[in-house]
C-alpha cells in the first residue's frame, strides 16, 4: 500500500499540493484525473521521489521513501515520466536493459534477459529490438520506455500520461497491458491520465484531483456520473452506459 | 565481420600507427640500426620516440573517453572539454601554480590545475542551469563563451608576468618536447579514464536523465559529479602533459556514437582506439608534411577536427539534439 500523509508542495509561490492524506491500497489500476494543474504528475513524482515535498510523509509497504535507500526503492516501484528525451543513442533492448539496473546493477544474469524478452513481447516491440531509439516513430519510443519499466519487474507502476503519442490502437493497448499488468501480474498501477473514458473502461479505481487537494475517490461508476464530473471539470458532461461501459461525452 | 574481429582490425591498426610514429622524425632511426645495436639509434628510441609514441596513445584514448563521458553526463552531443571552459581553467590553474609555486612538482600542479578544471565545469554547469535553453547548440556556444573569457583572463596574466611563452605549451598541442620522464603522469590519466569503462552503466543510466536516473535508484548528482571529476582530472592531466588537443572529445564520440550508438559498456573501448589512432594519424601527419619542422598536433587535430565536425553537424544535426 502507498500511504500519503499529509503531503504539501509549492514551486516558487505557487502551492501545487495542499495537504493531500490518500491510500492508494495494494492491486489493480488507480487513474488519476482532473484539470490541468491539479497536481496530479507532481504528487506522481513526489511518490517516485523524483521531488521533494515541502512536507508530509509518503510510505511504500511501509518503508519511508525518504529514509529507504534508492536501490532498495527502485526494486519495489518505477516511473515513468512524460517527457522522456533521450540523448543517448541506445537500442530499444538496451533500454529495456536499463530498466534491469537496480536488479543488476548493469551485469546482466539470465534472469535479466529473460524479464526484457517478457517486457518486449509483452509491448510487441521484438521486431524493433535491435533499433536505435531515435529511429523510432513517437509512439514506437513511448512503447520502449513503457517496456523499460516493465521490465524493472516493480509491484508498483506509476505513469505518467503513457497515452500521449500513441493513436487509438496503441493506446487501448497499453490500457489493455497495465490492465493485465495488475490483474495477471498482480502488479499496484497508478496511472495519470487525461481521457476519462479510458480512465472509465479500464480503472479499478478512480482518484480526481483539482487545485491541489483530493476531490474524490472511488470505483469508475462513483467517478464517472455527471454531478462529480461537472464539479471536478467545471462543464456538464453527460454520461450514458454503452454495452456496459460508462461513457462520458463531452466533444459536442 | 564480428564484433571481436572488428575491435582486432582496429587495435592492429592503430599499433601499425603506433610503430609508424617510430620511425618518423628529424633524426633518423632505422630498424636496422635498432636491430645492430646501435647506441645512437637506441637513445633516441628509449628517450624521445617511445615516450612521444606512448604519449600520443594515452592522450589521445583519453580525451576521447573525457569528450564522451562529458557528453553523456552533461546531455548533450556537442560539448567536450575544450568549449566547456574545463580545459581553460585547467591552463589557468597551471599558470597560477606558476606564478605562486614555480618549484613545485607537476604533479601538484596538475592537481591544482584539475581542482580549476572542476570548478570552471561547475560554472559552466551553473550559467546552463540559469539560461533556459530550446536548442542544444547552445550549450557549446555558451561554453565557447566561458572559454573565451577563461582564456583571456589568462593570457593577461600570463603577459602582465611575462610567461606567455609557458602558456603556449598548454594552449597548443605539441608533442615535440615529450621525452622520457617528462610524459608519465598520462599513465595516470589514462587509468582514471579507465574508471569511465568500470562504472560505464552507471553513467549510461545517469544520461538517461534526472528522472529516469532516479526511478532506476540512482543518485543522478552524485554520478553526475564523479563524471565530471573524471573529466577534469584527465583534462588537467593532458593539458599540463601535452596541452590542448581541440575538437579529439567532440569528434570521435560523434563517430562512434554513429556507428555503435551510446551504450558506454560498448562505446568506450572504440572510443579510447578511435581517440588513439586519430591522434597518432595527426601527430605523424604534423612530422611529414613539412619535414624537418614539425606542425603541433594541436594545430593538425584542430584543422582535421573542425572539417569532420562540420560534416557531422550537417548531416546529423537534425538527431544531435
Amino acid at each position: 500500500m502507498i500511504r500519503i500523509e499529509n503531503l504539501s508542495k509549492s514551486y516558487g509561490p505557487a502551492q501545487v499540493l495542499r495537504d493531500v492524506t490518500l491510500d492508494l491500497p495494494k492491486g489493480g489500476v488507480t487513474s488519476l484525473i482532473g484539470p490541468n494543474g491539479a497536481g496530479k504528475s507532481t504528487l506522481l513524482s513526489l511518490i517516485a521521489r523524483l521531488i521533494a515535498p515541502d512536507s508530509g510523509r509518503i510510505t511504500v509497504d511501509g518503508m519511508d521513501i525518504a529514509r529507504t535507500p534508492g536501490a532498495e526503492l527502485a526494486r519495489r516501484l518505477a516511473i515513468l515520466r512524460q517527457e522522456n528525451h533521450l540523448v543517448a543513442r541506445l537500442t530499444v533492448r538496451e533500454l529495456g536493459g536499463f530498466g534491469r539496473f537496480p536488479h543488476s546493477a548493469g551485469r546482466l544474469t539470465q534472469a535479466d534477459h529473460a524479464a526484457i524478452d517478457r517486457a518486449l513481447d509483452y509491448l510487441d516491440l521484438q521486431a524493433l529490438a535491435d533499433r536505435f531509439i531515435d529511429q523510432l516513430s513517437g509512439g514506437q519510443r513511448q512503447r520502449a520506455f513503457v517496456a523499460m519499466v516493465l521490465a524493472q519487474d516493480t509491484d508498483y507502476l506509476l505513469l505518467d500520461e503513457p497515452l500521449n503519442n500513441l493513436d487509438m490502437k496503441h493506446g487501448q493497448a497499453m490500457m489493455r497491458l497495465l490492465s493485465r499488468a495488475a490483474h495477471d501480474l498482480g502488479k499496484s498501477v497508478l496511472v495519470v491520465l487525461h481521457d476519462i473514458n479510458f480512465a472509465s473502461c479500464h480503472s479499478d479505481r478512480i482518484v480526481a484531483m483539482r487545485d491541489g487537494r483530493i476531490f474524490a475517490s472511488g470505483t469508475p461508476a462513483e467517478i464517472v456520473a455527471p454531478d462529480p464530473l461537472r464539479d471536478l471539470y467545471d462543464m456538464e458532461i453527460a454520461v450514458r452506459e454503452i454495452d456496459g461501459q460508462r461513457i462520458a461525452l463531452f466533444y459536442g | 565481420m564480428s564484433a571481436r574481429a572488428r575491435m582486432a582490425a582496429a587495435l592492429a591498426l592503430v599499433a601499425g600507427l603506433a610503430a609508424a610514429s617510430l620511425f618518423v622524425g628529424v633524426s633518423d632511426v632505422s630498424l636496422s640500426g635498432i636491430l645492430q645495436g646501435q647506441d645512437r639509434d637506441w637513445l633516441v628510441l628509449v628517450e624521445s620516440r617511445i615516450p612521444r609514441m606512448l604519449a600520443l596513445v594515452l592522450s589521445g584514448a583519453s580525451m576521447a573517453i573525457a569528450g564522451l563521458l562529458m557528453q553523456i553526463v552533461i546531455r548533450n552531443r556537442f560539448v567536450e572539454p575544450s568549449n566547456a571552459g574545463t580545459m581553460e581553467a585547467a591552463g589557468l590553474g597551471l599558470l597560477v601554480m606558476t606564478l605562486v609555486a614555480p618549484a613545485a612538482p607537476v604533479i601538484a600542479k596538475m592537481a591544482v590545475g584539475a581542482a580549476f578544471a572542476l570548478a570552471g565545469t561547475a560554472l559552466f554547469l551553473a550559467i546552463l542551469r540559469r539560461v533556459p535553453l530550446r536548442d542544444p547548440m547552445l550549450v557549446p556556444l555558451i561554453g565557447l563563451l566561458l572559454s573565451g573569457v577563461l582564456y583571456a583572463g589568462t593570457s593577461f596574466l600570463a603577459y602582465r608576468f611575462d610567461v606567455l611563452q609557458g602558456l603556449l605549451a598548454w594552449t597548443q598541442g605539441d608533442l615535440s618536447g615529450v621525452l622520457r620522464g617528462r610524459y608519465e603522469l598520462l599513465w595516470l590519466g589514462a587509468a582514471v579514464a579507465g574508471l569511465a569503462w568500470f562504472a560505464a552503466d552507471r553513467f549510461t543510466v545517469a544520461g538517461l536523465g534526472h528522472d529516469v536516473a532516479s526511478s532506476l535508484g540512482l543518485s543522478h548528482r552524485r554520478v553526475v559529479a564523479l563524471g565530471l571529476a573524471i573529466v577534469a582530472l584527465v583534462t588537467a592531466v593532458v593539458v599540463v602533459s601535452v596541452g590542448r588537443i581541440p575538437f579529439l572529445g567532440l569528434i570521435v564520440p560523434n563517430i562512434v556514437s554513429l556507428a555503435l550508438g551510446d551504450n558506454m559498456r560498448r562505446a568506450v573501448p572504440w572510443v579510447a582506439v578511435s581517440g588513439a589512432g586519430l591522434v597518432l594519424a595527426c601527430d605523424i601527419l604534423g612530422r611529414t608534411i613539412r619535414a624537418p619542422y614539425e606542425i603541433p598536433v594541436g594545430t593538425v587535430m584542430g584543422l582535421i577536427g573542425s572539417a569532420i565536425f562540420l560534416v557531422l553537424i550537417l548531416r546529423g544535426g537534425r538527431r544531435a539534439a
